[in-house]
């Protein structure tokens, strides 16, 4: 259905306007507006030991959820392709679930069990351990919101892999880790990465969950989103801008790259491919 | 968790582009698994349970025991209070509003990206993902930047319901157009060139032929869409001024009965918001296991 030049051009045209008005144009306002005074506002928003805190924090509350996803999202990856056990059909569900739940409920969810009248905060703060209201908090919320990210990246792919090269690496007598280190590690690198690169983006901008667990105390458990909000409604526009900028350029950075990693990364094992899901045809097994 | 359908935005480059389908098939090895569970494995899944358990699982089921430890009457009452009722009417009706905007533009997108060809083509894709990865919070912000009270074009959106619906559709671009867009580049186009030779019009090809294999994708970005508007929070806190019964969301309800110390009446709400997303995802599997069969 090849289409006519001008249904092509006005189409084509039509979602070039769309989206820069939707998009393009907005984000490239928080640049312009983070340097409308040149670099002042940037100088006078790092002079701020709150700015600098909130960097500081999210920025560690970052590292230690990509850490977790990474080492859970590897894990669970690899049982839910390769192993069978009662309940996956239902796991492989719920594993989607944290993507369409809103940020608020997740809060909300992680407050009533881990606050001080939760099912376990009682017990924990008595053991010292403090959540709700303090950075685990803060880490536990991000890391829900981000659970799901590095497993979509690496099942296809596993899926994809088969496992003829990982039978072959056993039968020559490689052991379990082994071959997982040498042969199954290596095919899934680049989704890790690019799990790893989206968790980071999502993991530094999370606010709603934050909002609710963290207390937003301003030197304590303020992140940079919420330092955003408070300094944006306190008619300190110029520091929730250079902190917006700055959150913004590593997200479009980290999509960028990954969006460029993608395209470059040619080899067809890495190819999620979408019939690779269902049983094969005779026709292909034979191809 | 099949890759089928209703992908994450941002499903590979290769896989938009119209790279021939043929590669993959050749790829085709023996089956995964299943594998038995060894004692070293079954370790791994008790962990990876416990933790997915203390984070997601027991939390969410907290929600629903809070909710019903008021009983129905309690339900109702949380849920049909004035204020209440009005966030979650807004909050859908927008959300829908929202997902037929979708369903036209972000299916109109997919179209341009795959089939068109012209410079500046990446930049786009990169637009297209930035919902995705922006901090929602900096989202907001740069709405107000251009459709807010001091914004260039004299568009002032700022604490009416047009805001809502603008930070909705800021935050659902991806979910239609990724999810379109890797079916239609697998489209085989010998089907719409027979159509076309038998003398159907463009646009009956289009309807006859390209929107039914479409549609599940359709469906399955529209279903996402809707989970991520009724959801969504950061994106309207600048945007929207949260002005109670007129531009007050469902999830801002939950978070002021949470902070005026009434827990049941903020998990009611979020059991309502809960359980749509529960449906969503039904409704996804139930069209990737459709789309399965029919494959």
């Amino acid at each position: 259905m090849d289409s006519s030049p001008w249904v092509r051009r006005t189409l084509r045209a039509v979602v070039v306007v769309y989206l820069v008005l939707l998009v393009g144009w907005p984000v490239s306002l928080v640049a312009k507006n983070a340097f409308a005074d040149g670099l002042e506002t940037f100088q006078r928003a790092f002079a701020d030991p709150s700015v600098l805190f909130a960097l500081q924090l999210t920025a560690a509350v970052a590292v230690q959820v990509v850490l977790l996803s990474t080492v859970f999202g590897v894990g669970i990856s690899l049982l839910v392709v390769r192993y069978d056990f009662p309940g996956k059909a239902l796991l492989n569900a719920l594993l989607d679930l944290p993507l369409s739940v809103s940020p608020i409920v997740v809060g909300l969810a992680l407050v009533l069990v881990y606050g001080k009248n939760g099912w376990f905060g009682g017990a924990l703060e008595e053991a010292g351990f403090r959540v709700i209201f303090a950075p685990p908090g803060i880490v536990l919320a991000t890391a829900f919101v981000c659970l799901p990210l590095v497993i979509r990246e690496i099942v296809p792919v596993l899926t994809e892999l088969g496992t003829d090269e990982e039978l072959a690496a056993t039968s020559l007598g490689a052991s379990r880790f082994q071959t997982f280190r040498r042969i199954t590690l290596p095919a899934i690198k680049w989704a890790v990465v690019y799990g790893v690169v989206l968790t980071l983006a999502r993991a530094l901008g999370e606010f709603g969950a934050v909002k609710v667990v963290s207390g937003n105390f301003e030197g304590r458990t303020q992140t940079s989103t919420l330092l955003v909000e408070q300094r944006y409604q306190d008619f300190e526009q110029g520091t929730a801008y250079a902190v917006a900028f700055l959150l913004a350029s590593v997200s479009v950075a980290c999509i960028v790259a990954v969006t460029l990693l993608r395209s470059d990364d040619a080899a067809p094992a890495r190819r999620p491919a979408r019939p690779a899901t269902r049983p094969a045809t005779p026709s292909e097994v034979d191809a | 968790m099949s890759p089928t359908l209703a992908e994450r935005p941002g499903r590979t480059a290769r896989e938009r582009g119209p790279a021939p389908a043929a590669p993959a098939r050749r790829r085709r090895r023996t089956p995964n698994g299943p594998y038995r569970l060894t004692a070293t494995s079954g370790l791994g899944l008790g962990v990876a349970l416990l933790w997915f358990s203390a984070l997601a699982l027991v939390p969410l089921l907290a929600v629903l025991v809070e909710t019903s430890a008021g009983g129905w009457p309690a339900f109702v009452a949380a849920v049909t209070q004035p204020q209440t009722a009005a966030a979650l009417t807004l909050t859908v009706t927008q959300a829908l509003a929202v997902t037929a905007v979708n369903v036209v533009m972000g299916t109109l997108v997919a179209w341009v990206l795959v089939r068109d060809r012209f410079p500046g083509k990446r930049l786009l894709e990169v637009l297209i993902d930035i919902p995705f990865a922006l901090p929602t919070i900096v989202a907001g912000l740069v709405l107000l930047a251009l459709y807010g009270p001091s914004g260039p074009l004299g568009i002032d959106v700022a604490n009416t319901r047009a805001a809502v619906f603008l930070a909705f559709c800021f935050v659902t671009l991806p979910f239609v157009v990724r999810s379109v867009q890797p079916v239609l580049a697998e489209l085989d186009r010998d089907v719409e060139e027979a159509a076309a030779s038998l003398g159907a019009t463009r646009f009956t090809t289009f309807r006859r032929v390209v929107l039914p294999a479409l549609a599940p994708a359709i469906t399955a970005g529209a279903a996402l869409s809707f989970a991520r508007a009724i959801s969504e929070y950061g994106a309207l806190v600048l945007l929207s001024g949260n002005l109670p019964m007129r531009t007050e969301v469902g999830s801002v309800r939950i978070l002021s009965y949470l902070e005026n110390g009434q827990p049941e009446q903020a998990a009611a709400v979020a059991s309502v918001l809960l359980l749509v997303s529960l449906l969503v995802i039904a409704t996804i599997q139930l069209l990737q296991r459709k789309v399965a069969r029919r494959g």
